[in-house]
C-alpha cells in the first residue's frame, strides 16, 4: 500500500518508461499526421493546380511590368519629376540611356508598342528617335524635341509616369467602364463603350430573377414528393433527377428545338391557330431564352435541397395547427414555411451562384441581350495580352462577388446543408 | 396527400388546382429531355415534327443522322476524347478524394474547416473563373492544347464531388463495426477490405460517378484547353450548336440520355443495396 502511494506523486510511465502525458503527447502527434498524410496528396495538387492559378490571375490584372522593365531608368528619373510642363534633362538623359540598351537588347520595339496602347500613334515616334539616339550626345533634352514635336507633350510623359507603377488600377476601372483621362484623373469612359457595369447589373438581376422563379417552381413539387407515399415520391423524384443527371448542352439544345422560330412550340400555336405564320414568337437568343433554360437546367439545384428538409418535417405539424383553429394559409405561413427555410436558403445559394457564373447556355440561347458577365470574360480571354488582364479583372470581381454571397450564407446557414444527389 | 371526407369545397379546389400546377411543373421538367428524342429519328434535316412523323407513318423516320454520327470520324474520335479524358480523370479525381474524405474523417485532423473550405473550393468557384485560372497557368507550363493539361483541370473539378460524398458516407459509418471485426481476429488489411471497404463503396461510387458526369459534360475549360487534337464531344457540339445546327447533335443527345438514365439507374441501386446494408447494422 505504501509503496503504490509512494508511486503516485511521481509520473505515471508508459510501458516503455516515459512519462504516460509525453507518450500520449507524441501518439496524438502521429495520430495527427497520419490524418494529414491522407488529405495531404489533394490538398497539394489543389494548391498547385487550383489556388496557385488563381492567384497568379488576380495578381496579373493588377501587375504592369512593362515600362518599369523596359525602361527602367526612365521610370527611375520620372520618380522625380512633378508633372508640371516638359520634364528636365535628367530624364532625357535616362531615356536615351533605356534606348540605347532597347536598341541593343531588341526589347525596344515592345515598350514602343506597350505605350502606343496608351497613346496611340507614340509608336513610331518612340522608333524614330531610338534610331537616332546613339549618335547624340548629352544634352539630350533639345535634340529630342527637335527629333519629335510629341515629346514636348507633358501629357506623354504623365502617362508614362503612371505606367511606371507596378501595380496598375487601369483594368478595374476598365471592367467598371472608367480610365484615366488626358489630364490623368479617373473619369467614366465615352457612353458607347460602357458595357461591363451594365452587364454586371444584368447579370446580378437575371440571377435572382432565375433563383426566383426556381423557387416558385420548386416549392410546390418538393412539398408533393414530400408528402407522398415513399412509391409515388420515388418516381416522381425521376422527373426530377433525370434532367439533373443530364448533360447540359443536351438540355441546351433542347430548348433550341423547342423555343426557335422553326421549333416545336411555334409550329404548334401556327397548326393550332393561335398565332399566324408570320406572327411566330421570338423566345430564343435573347432574355427570355436565357431565362426559360437556365431556369430549367437549374430548377433541380433548388427542388433536391427543398425536398430533403421538406421530408424530415411531420405531417401532424400543419394538422395541429388547423385543428387548434389556424386558418389553412396560416398554418402554411407560421408554422411549415419557416421549417423549410434552411432547404430554401440552400436552394437559393446554390442556383445564385450556379447562375452567376454561367456561360455556355446564354453563349448558345442568350443572343444579345441575354449574355453574361462570363460570356465577355470568355470572349476576352481569347484576345490580346491587355484583354487578357481585363478578364483578369473581370474574373476577380466576379469571383469577389460569389465569395461574399458564400461567405454571407455560410453565416446565415452552415455549408453542410449543401447536399447532392 | 389524399384528399380527406370532410375537405370543404374550397379545399377540394385547392387540392386539384395544386396537383394540375405541379403535373405542370414537372412536364416543364421533363419534357424538354423527351422531345429531342423523336426528333433524332427524324427522316427530314428539321428540328421540328413533320407531317408523317406524326401520322407515325414509317417513312418520316429514319436512322440517317445515327449512321451521320457513327459513320463521321470526327464525332467518333471525339467521343473517344471525351471518354479518355472522363475516365482518367475520374480514376485520378477518386483515389485522390477517398484519401482526403478518410483523412477529414479522423478526429485527429488538425484545421479541418479551413482545409475541408479549399478541397470544396473548386464547386463554389465559377467554371468561367477556374477556367481563365488555368487557361493561362497550363499555357505556361507547356500543357495547354494536351491530354495532361485537360485531365488534371477536370480532376480539380470532380474532387469536391467525391470528398462531399464519402465524407456523408463515413459519417454514418459504424465505428464499433470495426472493433467488432478486429476482436474476431481479422487484421487490419483485412477489415479495410471486408469492412470498411464495402460500406464506403456507394459513397465511392457515386463520387465517382458524379465526377464522371462532370468531366464527360464540361465545355468550358476544354473549350479553351483543348487543341485539334483533344476535341471532346462536349466542344464539338457546342461549337455545332452555334454555327449550323444539323439533326445529328439530337442524335448524340439521345444517346447522351439514355446515359443519364442508365447513371440515374446505378445510383438508385446503390442507394438501395445501401439502405438494406446500413438497415442490417445495429445501431
Amino acid at each position: 500500500m505504501a509503496s503504490s502511494r509512494k508511486t503516485s506523486r511521481e509520473p505515471i510511465l508508459a510501458a516503455d518508461g516515459t512519462p504516460l502525458k509525453q507518450a500520449l503527447r507524441r501518439s496524438q502527434k502521429a495520430e495527427r499526421r497520419r490524418a494529414f498524410a491522407l488529405v495531404a496528396p489533394l490538398l497539394i495538387f489543389l494548391l498547385i493546380v487550383f489556388v496557385v492559378p488563381i492567384l497568379a490571375m488576380i495578381w496579373r490584372s493588377v501587375y504592369n511590368p512593362e515600362i518599369r522593365g523596359y525602361l527602367p531608368q526612365t521610370a527611375a528619373a520620372l520618380q522625380q519629376w512633378d508633372g508640371q510642363d516638359v520634364p528636365p534633362e535628367p530624364v532625357f538623359q535616362a531615356m536615351a540611356a533605356d534606348m540605347i540598351v532597347g536598341i541593343e537588347n531588341r526589347t525596344i520595339g515592345r515598350a514602343a508598342a506597350r505605350i502606343n496602347r496608351e497613346i496611340p500613334g507614340a509608336r513610331s515616334t518612340v522608333m524614330r528617335t531610338a534610331r537616332q539616339v546613339d549618335e547624340w550626345s548629352a544634352p539630350y533634352r533639345e535634340k529630342f524635341l527637335d527629333a519629335d514635336a510629341d515629346w514636348a507633350n507633358p501629357e506623354l510623359w504623365r502617362i508614362l509616369k503612371r505606367e511606371s507603377r507596378l501595380l496598375t488600377p487601369t483594368y478595374y476601372l476598365l471592367a467598371v467602364d472608367y480610365e484615366y483621362n488626358s489630364q490623368g484623373e479617373i473619369a467614366p469612359r465615352p457612353e458607347v463603350y460602357q458595357v461591363y457595369k451594365g452587364l454586371f447589373f444584368r447579370t446580378a438581376w437575371m440571377s435572382i430573377l432565375i433563383t426566383l422563379i426556381c423557387v416558385v417552381l420548386a416549392y410546390p413539387i418538393s412539398y408533393m414528393l414530400a408528402t407522398q407515399p415513399a412509391r409515388i415520391a420515388n418516381l416522381l423524384l425521376i422527373l426530377v433527377l433525370l434532367p439533373f443527371w443530364t448533360s447540359l448542352l443536351v438540355r441546351t439544345s433542347a430548348w433550341i428545338v423547342l423555343l426557335q422560330q422553326q421549333g416545336v412550340i411555334n409550329e404548334l400555336l401556327v397548326a393550332v391557330g393561335i398565332i399566324g405564320d408570320d406572327g411566330r414568337l421570338r423566345m430564343i437568343y435573347n432574355r427570355t431564352g436565357t431565362i426559360v433554360a437556365m431556369t430549367h437546367i437549374l430548377l433541380p439545384f433548388m427542388v433536391l435541397p427543398l425536398y430533403s428538409v421538406m421530408k424530415t418535417i411531420p405531417p401532424s405539424y400543419l394538422r395541429a395547427a388547423k385543428s387548434l383553429g389556424a386558418h389553412p394559409f396560416r398554418a402554411w405561413w407560421r408554422v411549415y414555411f419557416p421549417l423549410t427555410i434552411p432547404g430554401l436558403a440552400a436552394g437559393c445559394i446554390l442556383v445564385f451562384i450556379l447562375a452567376i457564373g454561367y456561360y455556355i447556355t446564354p453563349a448558345l440561347v442568350g443572343g444579345d441581350s441575354g449574355i453574361f458577365i462570363s460570356n465577355l470574360i470568355a470572349q476576352n480571354m481569347q484576345g490580346s495580352s491587355a484583354q487578357l488582364k481585363l478578364a483578369a479583372a473581370l474574373a476577380t470581381i466576379l469571383l469577389v462577388a460569389v465569395l461574399i454571397v458564400y461567405w454571407v450564407f455560410n453565416k446565415l446557414v452552415g455549408v453542410d446543408r449543401l447536399k447532392f444527389g | 396527400m389524399a384528399l380527406p371526407s370532410y375537405a370543404t369545397p374550397v379545399e377540394r379546389i385547392w387540392h386539384y388546382a395544386f396537383n394540375i400546377i405541379c403535373g405542370l411543373i414537372f412536364f416543364f421538367l421533363i419534357a424538354p429531355i423527351i422531345v429531342i428524342i423523336p426528333l433524332a429519328f427524324n427522316a427530314e434535316p428539321y428540328f421540328t415534327f413533320t407531317r408523317e412523323m406524326l401520322t407515325f407513318n414509317p417513312d418520316g423516320y429514319s436512322l440517317r443522322w445515327f449512321n451521320n454520327l457513327f459513320g463521321s470520324t470526327e464525332w467518333m474520335s471525339s467521343i473517344r476524347n471525351s471518354f479518355i479524358i472522363s475516365i482518367a480523370s475520374t480514376i485520378l479525381a477518386t483515389a485522390l478524394g477517398t484519401l482526403a474524405a478518410l483523412g477529414l474523417n479522423r478526429p485527429s485532423m488538425p484545421a479541418r474547416g479551413l482545409i475541408t473550405a479549399v478541397l470544396i473550393s473548386p464547386m463554389i468557384v465559377p467554371l468561367i473563373i477556374t477556367a481563365a485560372a488555368l487557361f493561362s497557368f497550363f499555357a505556361r507550363a507547356g500543357l495547354s492544347q494536351t491530354f495532361p493539361g485537360i485531365i488534371l483541370s477536370h480532376v480539380v473539378l470532380g474532387t469536391p464531388f467525391v470528398v462531399l460524398t464519402v465524407t456523408a458516407s463515413l459519417a454514418g459509418f459504424n465505428e464499433t463495426l470495426i472493433r467488432a471485426s478486429q476482436s474476431l481476429g481479422a487484421n487490419q488489411t483485412r477489415t479495410f477490405f471486408k469492412v470498411i471497404l464495402p460500406l464506403l463503396l456507394p459513397g465511392v461510387i457515386s463520387g465517382a460517378l458524379f465526377a464522371f458526369v462532370t468531366s464527360l459534360d464540361e465545355v468550358v475549360i476544354v473549350n479553351f484547353m483543348a487543341g485539334p487534337e483533344q476535341t471532346p464531344m462536349t466542344v464539338r457540339m457546342f461549337s455545332g450548336l452555334r454555327e449550323e445546327i444539323s439533326p445529328t447533335i439530337l442524335a448524340l443527345a439521345s444517346l447522351l440520355v439514355a446515359l443519364s438514365i442508365l447513371l440515374l439507374s446505378t445510383l438508385e441501386m446503390i442507394r438501395r443495396r445501401n439502405e438494406r446494408l446500413r438497415g442490417m447494422s445495429p445501431g
